[in-house]
């Protein structure tokens, strides 16, 4: 490998290379992200002011919103790695789309029970049907499907693709069901009741909700890049460049 | 029995005087399981020729026909019928093309009749022709007979059968002698020598040494690692 | 030729009609459940009776679509279709209009009889069947790209229902949506509109889908 500076993106395509890189920026995220969680909840939870509606119940906002809009991004990427995955036949891709799975689900997971946390002072109860719940429910059920599709199916090679698959179909499915949610809504229920409705945002709250955002961003890519490592090294049994590693080590 | 003449002969350095090749593969390689099975796989094939696939278990000889039909993509090279891309003319492709694996592809429920009706696809058949088929395939008795009722050996050469009234130029066959007494195995040689004179095209793989009488050129999968 | 194919399949139920009474038993069932399962008062079971019947419908669809392309991978001729010297996605159509005639329509003409059971009107029982009529086709065609995907698969019956529920939702929320407009004397023209499109965007997408799928699980 040569010692010039300049990244060549493509190169990380290779998880030899891949590998390295991420061994060094895993740390680097992690460490921001606990520092900016530190301080997003500090703000959030002691400076930030009472909100005349809510009280103080409002502020578990902090920990729902920034997992709720990890949600969807992390299956926006997700099914962006699964279109390269499956068009061009990169494995890094399908490598990052199955270690984005789970940190998906698991904000997904977060942000629904969050919401429930949030519902029970404000509504009266934990659970209530409107379409941004119900529409987190069904991305959760996205994620499972396209987890449990991959680990269904034996043959590595057909998993990646079959789950890759499944999360184009879905992500093109995903404005359908939000719209077709948000139309059941008002079917039923009059008008929506959003949560975040009547809760004017001063800076404090503002910056708290965009520090645990970015928070969130950093722990992702941290979570992703050590799940990556895991994985590459799980294949790294059946994966030709290690056995050429290998070869080259007797010799 | 007759005594086989196989031809050994080592890829690339061949020369054929034939100028037109009607199936040409152009350095395949194929993956099962993320392992490279084979890579860097030429070879052509004109009109009455036959190449017999040879190899240990796991070779990847079904794998190499299966890529060889477009049933599953490989992972590099590519597959040129009458000098033409198959993927990019998978229909003409397809029509000139028979292909049996290890599986009979016959409905149980149907009778033979239906099932080899069903088997020849677009092509038109009369009646007639297929009951001389199922005659020739010494299923003449048993024709009305649903085939879960028909024993393997039958089963094998009803789907044999199909051979008979098919037009197809390219006959790709995974294991065709399996389950075949010794007459059904003359039977299907018979088959397999008129093909080849009337300038078919046939790629097959069998463990048993074959007992034709035409040449058919050999390709052994273990000389062509990865 | 296409007819061949069309007349396969309609030999294939003729030969394996227990199956497709299976699943309409398991249709008859699953709607009887409801009300067993809730309570028997009519008001409410008026209420219940789009979204319990078009669940029913769901389900059985999902059950029935199991039986799509399994037998035929495991006796080898789902190959020899992918052989055909005939576009795939035309094929597959073919096939999938088959499979809807032999088991969704057979839910669509039960509706009404489900419908008398929780006591909907006439002009209610129209809208249902109409909704059925138009909507599980949508289903049956949606539902086998969750089927090619899952072929073969030894544990396949939850995980299908898993991957096809969320596209399913938006179509089981039109509807309902539409037999409860026309309890509510709502226009339904624009719930009509809507399936109505989603059924012509699924005939002409679904199958390539299908084929792009049954590729994946076949290579």
């Amino acid at each position: 490998m040569s010692a010039t500076r300049r990244i060549h993106w493509m190169k990380y395509a290779s998880a030899s290379n891949f590998y390295p890189l991420a061994n060094r920026l895993a740390p680097i995220f992690m460490g921001l992200a606990v520092v900016l969680a530190v301080i997003g909840l500090y703000i959030g939870f002691f400076v930030a002011p009472v909100d005349y509606q809510q009280g103080n119940s409002y502020r578990i906002m902090f920990l729902h919103v920034p997992a709720a809009w990890m949600s969807m991004f992390i299956y926006l990427l997700l099914a962006m790695y699964a279109i390269i995955s499956l068009v061009w036949r990169v494995k890094m891709a399908d490598i990052m789309a199955y270690s984005l799975a789970p940190t998906g689900a698991m904000f997904t997971f977060i942000a629904l029970l969050t919401g429930a946390l949030w519902g029970r002072p404000t509504w009266g109860t934990y659970w209530i049907w409107d379409a941004r719940l119900t529409s987190e429910l069904l991305l959760l059920f996205l994620y499972l499907g396209y987890m449990g599709l991959y680990s269904a199916i034996p043959d590595r090679q057909r998993a990646s693709r079959a789950a890759s698959f499944l999360a184009i179909v879905g992500i093109v499915n995903v404005p359908i069901i939000y719209f077709s949610v948000i139309w059941w809504n008002t079917l039923h229920q009059g008008s929506s009741f959003s949560v975040s409705e009547g809760a004017s945002m001063t800076s404090d709250m503002l910056s708290a909700l965009l520090l645990m955002t970015f928070a969130c961003w950093a722990y992702t890519i941290a979570i992703v890049l050590r799940r990556a490592q895991a994985v590459i090294l799980e294949r790294k049994k059946v994966a030709l460049w290690a056995s050429q590693i290998s070869k080259n080590k007797e010799t | 029995m007759p005594v086989s003449r196989l031809l050994k002969s080592k890829f690339g350095k061949e020369k054929v005087n034939e100028t037109c090749f009607m199936l040409e593969i152009e350095g395949l390689a194929v993956e099962r399981e993320e392992r490279l099975l084979f890579s860097g796989l030429s070879v052509k094939l004109s009109a009455g020729e036959g190449l017999h696939i040879v190899g240990k278990n796991g070779a990847g000889k079904t794998t190499l026909l299966r890529a060889l039909c477009g049933l599953t993509s490989p992972a590099a090279g590519l597959v040129k019928w009458h000098e033409q891309d198959t993927t990019e003319f998978r229909e003409e492709f397809c029509s000139d093309l028979l292909y049996l694996g290890h599986k009979n592809a016959n409905k149980t429920e149907l009778n033979c009749r239906e099932n080899l009706r069903l088997a020849l696809g677009v092509q038109a058949i009369s009646d007639e022709e297929i009951s001389d088929a199922l005659h020739k395939a010494g299923l003449g008795m048993l024709s009305h007979l649903p085939t879960r009722f028909l024993s393997q050996g039958q089963q094998r050469r009803l789907s044999l059968a199909r051979l008979l009234l098919t037009d197809a130029t390219l006959w790709v066959l995974d294991e065709p002698y399996v389950a075949l007494d010794y007459k059904a195995i003359e039977w299907l040689d018979s088959i397999l020598e008129r093909h080849l004179n009337n300038k078919g095209l046939l790629v097959l793989t069998s463990h048993q040494a074959l007992t034709m009488t035409a040449t058919i050129r050999v390709l052994n999968l273990g000389e062509q690692r990865a | 030729m296409l007819w061949k194919l069309f007349s396969r399949d309609m030999t294939l139920f003729m030969h394996r009609k227990q199956d497709v009474v299976t699943v309409l038993g398991f249709f008859l069932i699953a709607v009887a459940l409801f009300p067993l399962g809730i309570s028997s008062d009519p008001e409410l079971l008026k209420t219940i009776a789009p979204g319990a019947i078009w669940i029913a419908a769901l389900f059985s669809t999902v059950l029935a679509l199991d039986r799509l392309f399994s037998e035929d991978l495991d006796d080898g001729t789902l190959e020899q279709q992918m052989l055909m010297p005939v576009p795939i996605a035309l094929l597959l159509l073919v096939r999938l209009v088959a499979h809807w005639v032999i088991t969704g329509l057979p839910l669509v003409l039960l509706a009404p009889l489900m419908g008398l059971q929780f006591g909907l009107a006439f002009n209610e029982i129209v809208i249902l069947t109409l909704s059925l009529l138009i909507g599980t086709p949508v289903l049956v065609l949606l539902g086998a790209i969750g089927a090619a995907l899952t072929v073969g698969l030894k544990s396949s019956g939850g995980l299908v229902t898993l991957l096809l529920l969320p596209l399913y939702v938006p179509l089981l929320i039109l509807g309902t949506s539409a037999v409860t407009s026309a309890m509510n004397g709502v226009d339904v023209t624009a719930h009509f509109s809507l399936m109505g499109a989603a059924l012509l965007v699924s005939l002409v997408l679904s199958p390539f889908a299908v084929a792009t799928a049954l590729k994946i699980t076949l290579d």
